[in-house]
């Protein structure tokens, strides 16, 4: 049980008034950030990355990671109480819970959106707990070919579970490489694709993408629908929140089965969103009301939040044991770690116990601090979300400008983060997904030089990726997963062919 | 005016004529960066890939991918597919996102001449002025009030500089 010594560890450091006073101020701002428009997890992060350049790595993951869960809450309250999912992986909280602000419920939905949220956040920091160690031991036999063949099969399964033409998907993801490679190579020190520019000669920034690709990119969408925000008020009182806690133990079953989706699709770079729609189609499937799903069940907002926080919490085991990042804000988490000096991968366990441990103790104790500011706090946000957008937008504009120069202090990012931002909008309206690109333009320098030391210790030879059977089975698991939708739609024809 | 308003909705940009020239657009981008690579070395060195093989394949699959959505666009648009009849953005639509992003685009190009504080504040200004109807009583205190919040954030308790222009210069900063 080293584990849990290690833990208790953890807690000393997270116990610190001032990581304290982080947590409080990481929740706060996430959950306005998950409530903004334009503002959600992964820009939001980005943009207060470069405040914590001058704390200590601990504090500021303490901080940063905070807001992530802030923001994992905060998507709840513009599903059920404005019909608008302040992230991707909210949408399929809107199907139930929006219905039940209508008939007058929203507290209720709140509440059990809230808890489930904690719930699913909290089995799954158990699961990192137990089960990031295991990884991380293990992944220290890792060398380069192995971590080329997890970096292989992590892009592989974008294609193999995402949803959409897979070719567009693969279209995204080379983009992001490609934008990767731009700058000095660093095995040979030569320049790619510069085009005689200096400003190229930086590369992309990988945060300057994301503050334009989400933030630009999802104002503009949102101009679109116009600038009308009608909205269900809401309040919250401990009467309403004790008696929706009297009936939520009745759905502990949806509650399980939907963390261990979350858990299971969170760790896949795959991610939190398909993970709420899958569990909210099987709890549909499953429950005795399962008919009357969409029109205000307290069970069709239980499944999707549980399994969108679980697995936007599970995202952070890949990131911390093996430096994959399981989703767009912890590919931001990621960045923020070669910032601050810190190499992501299995060694972080034993070259920094007190980062690593202090980062897991702060999810628990994050966690209960969020549900309580949340739960007390609904009102206030719930009335920020009424500030008109015309007051609201060019803020968030201004803000995302600052966010992207301060990455390097550079005006022309802010210029880039523009342009980032039209491509965000057009890629969106025609279904090109962004997670790929993000996750391949923070990753692309990484499995690159991973691959090329593979390929310095074979002498050439790619034969190396199969030369034992732990990168054989990795490697061999990518390539499935990436020939997954060639496979369905093989599978498919000959079903289709046999009967006839 | 209600005619006007319907016959607009029906207008604009199809979403497969955009789907077409996006897939255009990313197959000239997967060329350049094929191009660009072959010109530094794309081949196999005896220790590994030399620096243009990985961005060579990427820009052939880019341009490899692209021209198969391209083709299934063309495909899509013969056969009359109704996704592919869709509006992408009618044109109010339309109208409302330039008006964010036209003058979102000057305010980005004047950050250099004027420092991002002043032009900030212009921005927000303007923006609730235009776009929100708001009197400059109203609008003026917000769009002074958030660059002073920003500079007291940035320059003084997290020392971040921004960029900053002749206002600030005056002003001794």
């Amino acid at each position: 049980m080293s584990e849990v010594a290690a833990l208790v560890q953890g807690f000393a450091v997270v116990l610190d008034p001032f990581n304290l006073l982080l947590i409080c101020v990481g929740i706060t701002l996430g959950v306005l950030i998950g409530v903004l428009p334009g503002l959600g997890g992964a820009n939001g992060v980005a943009i207060l990355l470069p405040l914590t350049f001058s704390m200590s790595p601990t504090s500021a993951i303490i901080m940063l990671s905070c807001i992530y869960w802030g923001a994992l809450f905060g998507g709840a309250i513009t599903s059920v109480l404005f019909n608008i999912p302040g992230e991707p992986w909210s949408v399929a909280t809107t199907f139930d819970g929006h219905p039940m602000a209508q008939k007058g419920q929203a507290g209720e939905a709140l509440t059990a959106a809230f808890t489930s949220s904690f719930f699913g956040a909290f089995v799954a920091v158990l699961m990192i707990t137990f089960v990031a160690p295991l990884v991380a031991n293990f992944a220290l036999q890792f060398g380069p070919p192995e971590f080329f063949a997890v970096q292989f099969l992590a892009f592989a399964s974008f294609i193999g579970m995402g949803r959409g033409s897979p070719f567009k998907i693969v279209t995204a993801m080379m983009i992001g490489f490609a934008l990767a490679a731009v700058g000095i190579d660093t095995v040979t020190g030569q320049l790619r694709l510069t085009f005689g520019s200096i400003e190229m000669l930086r590369g992309f920034e990988f945060l300057v993408a994301v503050i334009g690709l989400f933030g630009i990119g999802e104002i503009l969408l949102t101009m679109e629908e116009g600038l009308a925000f009608k909205g269900k008020s809401a309040s919250i009182n401990l009467k309403v929140v004790l008696q929706t806690w009297k009936i939520l133990p009745r759905y502990w079953i949806t509650s399980i089965r939907s963390s261990l989706i979350g858990c299971w699709m969170g760790v896949t770079p795959a991610g939190a969103t398909p993970a709420s729609f899958m569990s909210y189609g099987i709890a549909k499937r499953f429950s005795r009301n399962g008919e009357r799903f969409g029109s205000g069940q307290i069970e069709g907002v239980v499944a999707p939040e549980t399994a969108a926080h679980a697995a936007g919490t599970a995202a952070l085991l890949p990131m911390i044991t093996l430096g994959i990042p399981g989703s767009p804000t912890a590919a931001v988490l990621l960045s923020g770690l070669l910032i601050w000096g810190l190499q992501p991968g299995p060694l972080l366990f034993v070259e920094q116990p007190d980062f690593v441990w202090g980062l897991i103790a702060s999810m628990y104790i994050g966690n209960i601090f969020g549900l309580v500011i949340v739960l007390t706090t609904v009102p206030f946000f719930a009335a920020i979300l009424r500030i008109p957008f015309s007051i609201i937008a060019p803020i968030i504009l201004v803000i995302c400008a600052i966010g992207a120069y301060t990455v390097n202090n550079a005006a022309f990012d802010i210029t880039l983060m523009l342009i980032f931002g039209v491509i965000g909008y057009v890629f969106k309206k025609l279904d090109y997904p962004l997670a790929p690109l993000v996750l391949a333009l923070v990753l692309g320098d990484m499995a690159e030089s991973s691959f090329r030391q593979a390929m310095l210790l074979s002498q050439g030879d790619v034969s190396i990726f199969w030369s034992n059977p732990l990168v054989g089975t990795i490697f061999g698991l990518g390539v499935l997963m990436l020939f997954w939708p060639l496979i369905q739609w093989a599978w498919g024809h000959v079903r289709v062919a046999k009967p006839a | 005016m209600q005619e006007k308003s319907s016959l607009d909705a029906n207008r604009g940009l199809r979403t497969g004529t955009v789907e077409i020239i996006v897939a255009v657009l990313l197959i000239v981008f997967g060329a350049i960066v094929m191009w660009d690579s072959a010109r530094i070395g794309a081949g196999w060195a005896a220790d590994g890939p030399q620096a243009g093989y990985f961005p060579f394949y990427i820009g052939l699959i880019i341009a490899a991918a692209s021209g198969v959505t391209l083709a299934q666009a063309i495909a899509r648009r013969r056969s009359g597919d109704k996704k592919q009849g869709a509006v992408f953005v009618t044109l109010p639509q339309l109208r409302l996102v330039l008006s964010v992003l036209i003058p979102t685009t000057v305010f980005v190009l004047v950050i250099p001449l004027l420092g991002i504080y002043v032009s900030a504040a212009v921005f927000i200004c303007l923006f609730m002025w235009r776009l929100g109807g708001y009197p400059f009583r109203k609008s003026v205190p917000v769009a002074i009030g958030m660059p002073v919040v920003a500079f007291i954030t940035f320059e003084k308790w997290f020392l971040v500089p921004l960029p900053k222009g002749p206002l600030e210069a005056m002003l001794g900063y």
